[in-house]
Order: C-alpha cells, then structure tokens, then sequence
C-alpha cells in the first residue's frame, strides 16, 4: 500500500496490510543500558520485538543504533571495557544470564555486517565454515546446507557453476548476499543486520530489500538503517532511536504516518537528521 | 657571514642556488652509498677469495690434518641442524607469545610490561644470551634435569639441544614481534565475522586469523633462521665443538637416523672464528676460512631471499582481501 508520509508530500511503499499482533513475542528488552567504560551509550531501553516480522532501527548517525543490535547477540562482549545492565530475554532466556554459551547464541542470533565481510576463501567454504565449526563434516550433508543456504539468499543461480572460486571475485553485493547466505547455513532464528546495503549500489540494495521481504516469514529480522525510504519498505515494526534512547517504536505505518512524538515526526519528514 | 646573508638575500631574484641544499644534498647521497660500497667491497672480497676453495670435496668431506685439509660438511650439516631445532623451539613459542599480546591482552601494564621486555630482549648483545644459555639451560635446567632423572651428565652438559634453545631465545622477538604484525594486519571484521557465527575465540584465531597471517610469519620465522644461523656468541660456550669430525646423528631404533639433540656439533662461524684465531698458522688457512664465509653467507642470502619471496607471493595473494 501506498501512503503519504504526514505533510512532507513524500508517498512511500509500506508492507501490505498483515495482521502482527498474533505474532508472539521474540526478543524482549527491559531497562537496557550500556556503557563504552565511563560513557552511557543505551538509557535505559525497552523493547518488544515481534517474532518473524523485520523492525528497523532508525535515527541519527552515533545514536546508538548499532551499539543496541550488538547487544541482541553479545557481540559488545568482544569490545573492551563494554558494559551492560539490564536484560534481553530470547525466548524468555536472558541472554545475559551466566549459564549462557555465547557460541551457541551467535549461532542462534545471526548478524550481518555494514560492510560485507567475506573470508578470503571459496565460496563454499565461506557458507560451510559456521557448519563445520558446528560439526558438520559428512560432504553430502555439507554440500546441500550450501545449495540451500545460497538458494535462500538468492544467490544460487549466480554461482552455482563456480563454489569453488574465491568469494573476493564476487561483486559487493554478491558479497553481501553471500554474507547472508553464511548466516543461514548455521540456522539462526534471529538476523541482525546493520545497514547491509549502505555500501551498495541502488540495484543491490533492491535485491537486497527484496532478500529482506522474503526471509522474513521464517526469520525475525532486525535491521538498522539510515535510509527512511528502506526503512518503509522493508519493514513492520520502526523504532527511532535519538542519543541512546528509544524516543518512539510502534508499526512502521503507524510511525511514519501518525508519530506521538514531535522528534520522530522532525526526523522522517526530514525537518532534521 | 656576510656573504652568505647577501647571497641568500639574492636568492630571491636571481637563479637559486644556495650552498646549504648543495652540499646536504651530496651528504646525504654520499651516506647513503656508503653501506652499498661496503657491502659490496665485502661480498667482493669473499667472492674473490672464496670461490677458488669452494670443490665437491670442501662441501662434502669433514676437515682433516689438523683442519688444513679436508672439507666443511660437518658445519654446514651442524649449522642446519641446530638452525633446524632452533626454530622448532622458538616459532611455537613466538607464534604464542604474539597471539597473546594481540588477541588476548588488553592494553594494560602487562601488555607494557611483555612488550617492553621483548624490545630489550632484542637489544641483549648475543655474548650475554651465551652466558645465559650457560648458566639457564646448562647448570640450572640440565643439571637438575639430570638430578631429578636421574641421566648422570645426559643434560648438564653443552650440547645441541641447549645451544639451539639459547639462539631459540635470541631470535625470540624477531618471531614475536613480525607475528605481532602479521595478526595485526588481519581486519578486526574477519574476526567480526567468525565470532557471529558462533566461533570460540580460539576457533576464530585457528581458522581465519593465522591462516590470513600466514605469509608474515613465515617471513619472520625465515628472518629469524637467517638471523641465528650466522650467530657464534650464544652457541660459543652451550655446545659447539672445536672439531668434531662425525656428525652428531643417532639412529633411532638401531636404523632412523636422526639429529642427536645431545651431541655437540661444528657449526659455521665458529669454524670460521678459530679458523681465523686459534690455528697454527691462519694464513695458510685463509682460503679455508674465505671459503666458509662465502658458504655461510650463501645460506642466509638464500634465506633471506626465500622471506622475500614468500612476502610478495602473500601479499598477492591477500591483496584482494576486502577490509
Ligand atoms: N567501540 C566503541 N567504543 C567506544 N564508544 C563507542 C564504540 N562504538 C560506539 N561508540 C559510541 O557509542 C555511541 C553510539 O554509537 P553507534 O551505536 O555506533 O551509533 P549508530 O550505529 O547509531 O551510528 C556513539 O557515541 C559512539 O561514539
Ligand atoms: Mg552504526
């Protein structure tokens, strides 16, 4: 469906109409903080994220966008002098919990990079690589998790007839969809992606969206994006983050149509941002 | 003084010419030639003296008739085999040391204080890393080795097995320090990328780090080799011998032969060392020791060049890693 964004004459393209309030919760957030040693990069956040639906992460550059996606899969763990208080429970599982084996959470929660990030190494092994970290060693076993994992990512027909040239060969955003494709050979039911297509040309970044638009009926997506016009597209839930708080979260119609807050409102009608 | 203030006032309007930039110009070109004209007149003289000793016999047979005749086989097979142990002590522990600094110490005092002692490591005249292999791995470790087992002198004695690990620790931070580098230069989103899919910390490091890292520290580790080959000091009093005709081999099990870590050996440049100093006559043995020189040198040139080769075929191969 088409619809006006508020009074900035600008139409975008906003998913259909679904109903999401069936859709249970995945990911719940509850009084959030986190720290880069003195300094509070999250205040105090709480957030609902619905299972297999795509919420996006807007807001201004330095916001803390990025800094809350990493605290879905305990990436923060691996900056040093990182805290955090508070806690994400994943499937009523607080992650933050010591019993938790963050291997096996990574897996669980897949994460897509800003820049593509492929290992310098065969196509094939990049999409076997979490696989066989996981155990898989049979050939057959591993040779269907790529031709899947690529089908899924939309990748297979480009490169079906080459796995075993370097994945360096492969176009930037063949790169990305072969990032993509990396994390669902391990399974995950949680993707993170932090704005995967912002180093991507336009006709990328739609096959990008497209990916986005299709893997959500089997996945939760959470996405960061700068981008309003992608955020409106690919999108159910928005949340707009200003200075590491969450200023405003609902479904994106109702966010990019009818926001609560004056400051989301500046932002999407591009009054500032 | 005058002259000088007109001229450069002049300067201004007149074609420049300043005598400053003249004579530092030549200075610095002429300091620059200096090492190539020595390494050359060096290498000249070696070659030009050396090569005439240098038969199938020299590289082959062990000295004989007190050292006069004969050949140098015994060195070279004892300056590889002690090269050969050297490295196997110390790249593990280099390799290990450097994954430490990098991917586990923070940058706190620890990591200053490693850091600090692995630059002054490199900085020990190697006379000393001789008397510490002496008074370290001789008299402490080998002798109580051999107390605690009981070996009667297998331990406490100057053998193969110390002087390599007394050379291990000199060429310690050469390791250390190109491993350093090597891992340094690998993207923090590679890392970035295995830790999201699940990998340990060390997964991460076993398979996407030290394979991207690779080339350099196998550089290193080359650069290390040539660096402890040509050493004399550190294995002077840890386990090399005068003469010693035979090789330092055993047979394992009656019929492997094998490098014998606890015999001592002959080694390069020592042999040129009491060549030059300790024989009856050192003129008579000048070609002897020309042609030792030139055999020594060859080695750690052609080591030298194989680090090269490795760096520009790693390079090549890595420079299409996106970052
Ligand atoms: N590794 C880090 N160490 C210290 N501060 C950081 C680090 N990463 C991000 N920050 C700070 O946290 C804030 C939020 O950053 P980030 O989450 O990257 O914002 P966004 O993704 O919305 O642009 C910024 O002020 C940034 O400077
Ligand atoms: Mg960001």
């Amino acid at each position: 469906m088409e619809i006006k964004i508020l009074n900035s004459g600008k139409t975008l393209r906003v998913n259909q109409d679904q109903d999401l309030s069936s859709n249970t919760t995945k990911i719940l957030v509850r009084d959030l903080e986190m720290f880069y040693g003195p300094v509070r990069a999250l205040h105090g956040i709480d957030m609902e994220i619905k299972e297999k639906a795509v919420t996006a992460l807007i807001g201004p550059s330095g916001c803390g966008k990025s800094t809350f996606l990493r605290t879905l899969n305990r990436m923060n763990d691996t900056i040093p002098g990182a805290r955090i208080h508070g806690t994400v429970l994943i499937d009523d599982v607080n992650i933050y919990s010591p019993e938790v084996n963050v291997a096996v959470l990574r897996r669980m929660v897949g994460m897509v990079f800003q820049k593509q990030n492929p290992f310098p190494k065969s196509i094939f092994d990049n999409i076997a690589y979490g696989p066989r970290l996981h155990g898989v060693i049979d050939k057959a076993v591993l040779e269907h998790i790529v031709e899947e994992s690529l089908k899924k990512a939309a990748l297979w027909n480009e490169v079906k007839d080459r796995l075993q040239t370097g994945a360096l060969e492969l176009s930037g955003g063949q790169q990305q969809r072969l990032c993509i494709a990396r994390v669902l050979a391990v399974n995950p039911e949680i993707i993170l992606m932090d704005e995967p297509a912002s180093a991507l040309d336009p006709l990328s970044t739609a096959k990008i969206e497209e990916l986005i638009y299709e893997l959500r009926k089997n996945y939760t997506i959470v996405i960061v994006t700068h981008n309003m016009q992608q955020a409106a597209r690919v999108s159910d839930f928005t949340a707009y983050f200003y200075m590491g708080s969450l200023v405003e979260f609902g479904l994106t119609k109702d966010v990019f149509t009818n926001p609560l807050k004056k400051e989301t409102e500046d932002y999407i009608t591009g009054r500032f941002g | 003084m005058k002259n000088a203030l007109s001229l450069k006032f002049h300067g201004l309007t007149k074609r420049s010419f300043r005598w400053d930039e003249v004579l530092s110009d030549f200075l610095v070109r002429f300091f620059a030639l200096i090492p190539i004209a020595a390494l050359a007149f060096i290498m000249m003289k070696i070659i030009a003296k050396g090569s005439g000793a240098i038969t199938w016999e020299f590289l082959t047979q062990a000295p004989s008739q007190g050292m006069m005749h004969g050949g140098i086989f015994p060195c070279i097979f004892g300056t590889l085999a002690i090269t050969l142990l050297m490295i196997l002590m110390a790249l593990p522990l280099g390799v290990a040391a450097a994954i430490y600094l990098t991917e586990y110490a923070g940058k706190g005092l620890l990591f200053r204080v490693i850091r600090a002692a692995v630059n002054n490591l490199a900085g020990v005249p190697s006379i000393v890393f001789g008397l510490f292999g002496v008074g370290f791995f001789i008299l402490f470790v080998g002798r109580n080795l051999d107390a605690v087992l009981k070996t009667g002198m297998l331990f406490g004695q100057p053998c193969m097995l110390w002087a390599a690990a007394t050379l291990a620790v000199l060429v310690l931070p050469v390791i250390i320090v190109a491993t350093e580098e090597a891992l340094n230069t690998v993207p923090q989103s590679q890392r970035a990328a295995s830790l999201a899919l699940g990998a340990t910390k060390w997964q991460t490091i076993w398979n996407i780090v030290l394979p991207q890292a690779r080339g350099g520290i196998l550089t290193g580790a080359i650069l290390s080799i040539s660096r402890g080959a040509g050493e004399t000091a550190p294995i002077l009093f840890t386990g090399c011998a005068y003469f010693l005709p035979r090789l330092p081999v055993v047979n394992l099990f009656g019929f492997i032969p094998m490098i014998n870590p606890f015999d001592q050996f002959m080694e390069l440049s020592y042999h040129i060392f009491i060549m030059a100093t300790q024989s009856l006559d050192a003129v008579k043995t000048l070609p002897i020791q020309y042609g030792t020189t030139l055999v020594l040198i060859s080695l750690t040139f052609l080591l030298n060049l194989t680090a090269i080769l490795f760096r520009v075929h790693f390079r090549k191969k890595m420079g299409t890693v996106t970052v």
